[in-house]
């Protein structure tokens, strides 16, 4: 099972979290079932040996009991939340004595698109990343909200658009991890998956070395007609990236005081609609 | 005139649909041919349509949950069909664009025209009963109330033929469901139908809060109401607390549709992020509203089958009035993966988990409820056990998913919807079921047919465990939910696993159907003579069933938490008073149905854009009401003598003569 095989830290981390609360719980869950069953079956109305005590309705013992047990329980949790919360946040980097891998990430209809600023390629449908290598995801969506999540390596992260978020994940072991979108976003989202490939350091260089010898670039114009929406995209590489892409992305929607925009592309035609919505407001003022 | 509808809003191309269609308005025309036949128009106008008895609306509730519970539920088989189609290359036999309507119309039908009526039908029934009143504070307004519920059921029913719905999944987050992604009439199906029903429920819950408060039988302080009306009470506080919320909140969305605002989306600075709050600021204390009253019944009948008082009757309050409070402050659990730091993330995490000491302190209450009583099994009593164990994994994966760092994984996960139906199916659904095999007798007159819903028991058990946990390991292994199809083969198995369940539930539903008609047909031989066929313990028993219009001959003076049991013990349980006296009644009126008539045709006309037809529904609407307010012959006495004839009758029912009568016999003396 994916969750209880995870190959990358972050993902044991999550397991453990998992397994350690569930076994707390079930210290109360499992003796709350089958005392229910145990005393369903003993005062049945056929069993006249059993006790009848038919005015007993209050017992300050059992009610102490019963209020500590869950808040022993609860305690114990709010503990565990508090500390995990903080080490398992996103945002936090992973410390590490290898120099961290960033990759933007863009969701677009419905395909991913990876963005490695580093080395100045992107990639469709395809992550590359090396093993035991902190890697530090910058999330934004070109117009609908997704999710990004390799349930192998552990949390995801929503990815939204004129916003950006932040994860950091970290692969233990070389593989291919199943990734996808965990968050609804319309027709074309059962499709929207992508492979994790986790290298070593050389194979991972030798998959960016073939994305430098791409032919394909991702100018802006080229940006634009990956943001159409489609379906089952092939994975491609891209040698070339047009400078503040993704900061483009993110920052579409920001306007200065004369609404003209000021920074990023043009605006998408994905959503004509409000473009038209837009132009006609600007028109009036 | 028509606005965006042509005949091509009606999809002739999709065999399912028109199918489905064919039989609904087959099913339908027979239906009203039936009424015509049996001449039975004035009868249904009469004494239920126009009815305002809380008993008939409350009656009239549950048939609507039960009709859209089939609707519901047929999604829920066709999502099942296509998912243990869908793998590999196998597309399935739903195209995305239809299986994404029936998703977000399974969710929504199931929150807020099943369990929602379900909930509302049996706080009808109950509440005035239980508090020893004869109808609840505004008798009119409840009317309403259910008649906007049915439009907005009618509204989601009618998207199926004329336009299409929702594809967005049933909170219907933007952007998706802004006008540039959602283009089509489904998303306003979706805002009108709720603002509807919901107008419907905030009002039902102005009225319970106020029935509760003002209404109760003279002597019952509020330590002495029932754990049901407790339960009640709170609900309906959430209600009017949390549905204004999502009022607002759909305003905002059909400003951004209508009126080319942009709350929600991103130009002009809107953002999405603000509907996701608002919506679980609603959404979470929704699911409260829900289960609460299901607990309530659930200690109504624990207590009853075991022969014994509630175990902790001050706990089962402090616990459930904590839960009305802690509801409000758990909403962000529902985004953690959103971004929000850490230290709000594990705050919410915290009172999330926090909300699990109440819960659990009810588990045990109900417990020690058993614990030395002689538990009878009837159907009601196994459901409430089949809910216990089935509700402690529920709210253990809860608690789970409350944890930041697990939900990072487990989160839009099928271990999420697993989850969900959980609690929902083995509280709120386990609950309501329950609740009516034990109260149906209080209204109709005889009891349910034990047999059919022992077997319905045992099938929505074994279902609810065959569909759900299969889901609960798909969460395991990665399996994201609303998906169309997958290209995991391992994922499959367990699938047609779930399917096998979801059939096993079917046979529930059908069990329960046959239950209904099989108890229709032999009424005569359980007919309920005394009023109290359980041997009950609170106020409803006391009076006859199926209890006259009236529902109490005299207010009942209450000396204690457990009054009918108390007077039985004591002997004054069945004492006919000398002297009766008249009863103000409330009039039947059709006000709420012509309102709620006129509401049809302001949603269906605003959905479709027609501003005529929309702005003489609105008019229709407000212009009823006006009239409706300076209506002065709202209410009616019934004569003591006609009381008298009533009760007169009970009571030889009863066996017991007036002459016979303790006090008498020792005036005798």
């Amino acid at each position: 099972m994916a969750l209880l095989a995870p190959k990358g830290d972050i993902g044991v981390q999550e397991k453990n979290l998992i397994l350690i609360s569930l076994g707390l719980m079930l210290l109360v869950v499992i003796p709350v079932i089958l005392l229910t069953l145990w005393f369903a079956w003993r005062y049945r109305a056929s069993n006249t040996n059993a006790t009848y005590a038919p005015r007993w309705s209050h017992s300050t013992v059992i009610e102490v009991v019963v209020w500590s047990i869950p808040c022993v329980i609860v305690l114990t949790l709010a503990v565990l939340i508090w500390r995990t919360t903080h080490t398992l946040d996103p945002y936090r980097p992973i410390e590490s004595q290898t120099k961290p891998v960033r990759v933007d990430v863009v969701a677009l209809n419905w395909k991913w698109l990876f963005i490695y600023p580093d080395y100045g390629v992107a990639s469709v449908n395809q992550l590359a990343i090396p093993v035991d290598t902190p890697v530090e995801f910058n999330l934004t969506a070109e117009s609908l909200m997704n999710s990004f999540f390799i349930p192998q390596l552990g949390s995801q992260v929503y990815a939204m658009p004129a916003m950006q978020t932040k994860l950091h994940l970290i692969a233990n072991e070389p593989g291919v991890y199943a990734g996808r979108s965990a968050a609804f976003s319309g027709p074309g989202f059962s499709d929207m998956h992508f492979e994790t490939l986790a290298k070593s350091r050389a194979d991972f260089d030798a998959w960016i070395a073939q994305a430098k010898a791409s032919p394909t670039m991702l100018s802006r114009a080229a940006y634009e007609r990956l943001a159409q929406p489609g379906e089952k995209t092939p994975v491609t590489l891209y040698s070339n990236v047009a400078p503040g892409l993704f900061d483009g992305v993110v920052g579409k929607y920001m306007r200065d005081v004369h609404g003209n925009p000021i920074c990023g592309t043009v605006p998408s035609a994905s959503a004509p609609a409000l473009t038209l919505n837009r132009s006609a407001i600007l028109a009036a003022e | 005139m028509f606005g965006k509808l042509t005949l091509d809003a009606v999809p002739w191309h999709e065999p399912i649909i028109m199918g489905t269609g064919a039989v609904v308005a087959l099913g339908g025309l027979a239906l009203l041919a039936a009424i015509t036949l049996a001449g039975k128009w004035g009868y249904l106008w009469r004494e239920w349509i126009t009815s305002v008895d809380h008993k008939r609306i409350g009656v009239m509730y549950i048939i609507l949950a039960v009709v859209m519970l089939l609707r519901g539920f047929a999604d829920a088989i066709m999502m099942r069909v296509q998912q243990a189609l869908a793998y590999g290359d196998a597309a399935g036999y739903l195209p995305p664009h239809h299986y994404d309507q029936i998703f977000t119309a399974h969710g929504v039908i199931m929150i807020f025209f099943v369990a929602t009526p379900l909930i509302l039908g049996l706080m009808n029934v109950v509440v005035p009963l239980q508090i020893g009143a004869r109808d609840v504070a505004y008798p009119f307004v409840n009317s309403l109330s259910f008649w906007l519920s049915v439009v907005g059921a009618v509204l989601v029913m009618v998207s199926m033929f004329v336009g299409d719905f929702a594809a967005t999944g049933w909170v219907a987050y933007p952007p998706l469901s802004e006008l540039g992604y959602s283009p089509t009439v489904g998303m306003d199906y979706y805002i009108w139908s709720l603002q509807l029903s919901g107008l419907g429920t905030t009002l039902s819950g102005i009225n319970f809060i106020v029935t509760i408060l003002r209404m109760r039988a003279p002597g019952m302080d509020m330590m002495k109401m029932p754990v049901f009306v407790w339960t009640a009470f709170i609900t309906n506080i959430l209600i009017v607390a949390v549905f204004p919320v999502l009022t607002g909140t759909l305003a905002l969305l059909t400003m951004d549709r209508y009126f080319d605002m942009h709350f929600f989306t991103n130009e002009l600075g809107g953002n999405a992020m603000m509907y996701i709050n608002l919506i679980w600021v609603w959404g979470h204390p929704e699911v409260y509203i829900l289960i609460l009253p299901a607990f309530g019944a659930y200690s109504e009948i624990i207590a009853t089958f075991s022969g014994k008082p509630l175990f902790g009757y001050k706990s089962m309050v402090y616990a459930t009035s904590s839960i009305g409070i802690l509801s409000f402050f758990v909403w962000l659990h529902h985004f953690f993966t959103m971004g929000s730091g850490a230290n709000v993330n594990a705050f919410f995490g915290i009172m999330t988990t926090v909300i699990s000491i109440p819960t659990g302190v009810k588990l045990f209450n109900w417990l020690f409820t058993m614990y030395r009583g002689r538990i009878r099994y009837h159907s009601a009593t196994l459901w409430t056990i089949g809910f216990m164990v089935t509700f402690a994994v529920g709210g253990m994966t809860g608690v789970l998913l409350a944890v930041p760092g697990a939900d990072f994984v487990l989160h839009n996960s099928l271990f999420l919807v697993a989850h969900f139906h959980n609690v929902i199916i083995g509280g709120v659904v386990f609950g309501c079921l329950a609740g009516v095999s034990f109260w149906f007798p209080k209204v109709f007159g005889f009891t349910l047919n034990e047999f059919w819903g022992k077997v319905s028991f045992w099938c929505w058990l074994i279902g609810y465990w065959l569909a759900f946990t299969p889901l609960y390991i798909l969460g395991f292994e990665g399996m994201t939910r609303r998906m169309n199809h997958y290209e995991v083969a391992e994922w499959h198995p367990w699938l047609v696993v779930a399917l096998v369940g979801a059939l096993f539930v079917g046979m529930g539903i059908l069990a329960f159907i046959v239950q209904i008609v099989v108890s229709l047909r032999d009424r005569e031989a359980n007919r309920d003579v005394t009023g109290d066929p359980w041997d009950g313990r609170s106020l409803e028993w006391s009076t006859s069933s199926p209890a006259p219009f009236y529902n109490f001959a005299v207010l009942p003076e209450i000396t204690s938490m457990e009054q009918h049991w108390d007077n039985k013990e004591a002997g004054r349980a069945y004492v006919q008073p000398r002297k009766y006296e008249d009863i103000h009644m409330p009039r039947n009126t059709g006000a709420g149905f012509i309102i709620a008539a006129f509401s049809l045709l302001f949603g269906f006309a605003i959905v479709w854009h027609m501003w005529v037809f929309a702005a003489v529904g609105l008019a229709g609407m407000i212009v009823t009401f006006i009239v409706r307010s300076y209506d002065q012959d709202v209410d009616y006495w019934v004569p003591a003598a006609e009381v008298e004839r009533i009760e007169n009758a009970r009571f030889r029912q009863l066996g017991i003569k007036r002459f016979e009568q303790p006090e008498q016999i020792e005036e005798m003396a």
